[in-house]
């Protein structure tokens, strides 16, 4: 309960107008938290973004030139898998987003990675998920075939 | 041969620890008083998740900070308050238990969570990743250097 005052407290402070705590095992409880855009003042729906597409990920930098090494690590882990159809979200140019979405997730650092909505984790999960397989399976759930399982089939 | 032996010996000896730069040296002093958040990171995962293994790697040279910062991290924990759960789960007990240190001065938790029979199996320590200079210029890393020396 501390936890869910303190956490309303901090977004009120943000300008987030609503915002629900993840329960400690990872599920959420409501499907928005909205914050404001310092730029263009318009609601985020944080929610929404990473519900709009299969794999989401907040980094620092983009896909294309990352700006730190392990935003880099999860943009080329799911190269290897060939996973390219991502929203990527740069927290560097958002200072509302970086904040918010450490909020939202309830995670306090950058990359965060969202599988059909639902968190997944940091670098360090992620590259623990490819190395012992669990990635591939996953992706699969997302309706994604990973270009390893297809490189693994072909050279049988 | 002996005599040349000694010489190189001497200096060595008389720092505590190679990494550091000689300005920082004060021989009077607990070395560990000049690194209170890696400190407080050792204490406080030790208290709350009573591990078999613990590792606490201060990261911060590898990335665009300035010398001695307490800015980046890398953590190894082997515990068997791990035991059946998921990395997630385990993650977020490390980053509750460093809650405080994350909301100020740590900038970068890099984190290995492993139960006593993973490590057992695999006693390694993962790599971190060259850094990409996002820190540099970044203002939010600026005020947490700050408030890790304050």
């Amino acid at each position: 309960m501390n936890s869910l005052i303190r956490s309303t407290a901090k977004c009120l402070r943000t300008g987030a107008a609503v915002y629900l705590p993840r329960q400690t095992d990872g599920r959420v409880w409501s499907a928005s938290a909205r914050f404001l855009c310092a730029a263009a003042d318009v609601p985020k729906d944080l929610g929404e973004m990473v519900k709009k597409d299969k794999v989401v990920v907040f980094m620092k930098g983009t896909p294309a030139q990352p700006m730190c090494g392990f935003s880099n690590a999860v943009v080329q882990i799911l190269r290897m898998h060939g996973v390219d159809d991502y929203a990527a979200y740069n927290v560097l140019e958002d200072s509302e987003l970086r904040e918010g979405v450490k909020a939202f997730s309830n995670w306090p650092t950058i990359p965060q990675v969202y599988f059909s909505g639902e968190f997944v984790g940091g670098c360090d999960i992620l590259l623990q998920m490819h190395q012992n397989g669990d990635l591939v399976e996953e992706l699969k759930k997302l309706g994604i075939s990973s270009a390893l399982l297809k490189a693994e089939e072909e050279s049988k | 041969m002996l005599p040349t032996v000694l010489r190189c010996v001497r200096p060595i000896s008389t720092s505590l620890a190679l990494s550091r730069p000689v300005a920082h040296f004060r021989p009077h002093m607990d070395p560990d008083q000049s690194r209170p958040v890696e400190r407080s990171i050792t204490t406080k995962l030790t208290d709350k998740l009573k591990p078999d293994h613990l590792e606490v790697h201060n990261e911060s040279h590898m990335h665009a900070v300035p010398p001695g910062s307490e800015s980046h991290f890398r953590v190894l924990v082997v515990s068997s308050q791990f035991d059946g759960l998921p990395l997630i789960q385990r993650h977020r007990l490390v980053n509750e238990a460093l809650k405080e240190e994350l909301s100020s001065c740590v900038h970068a938790l890099a984190i290995q969570a492993k139960t006593p029979e993973q490590w057992g199996s695999n006693p390694s320590l993962a790599k971190s990743p060259p850094c990409m200079g996002g820190s540099r210029g970044d203002h939010t890393v600026e005020e947490k250097l700050k408030a890790g020396r304050e």
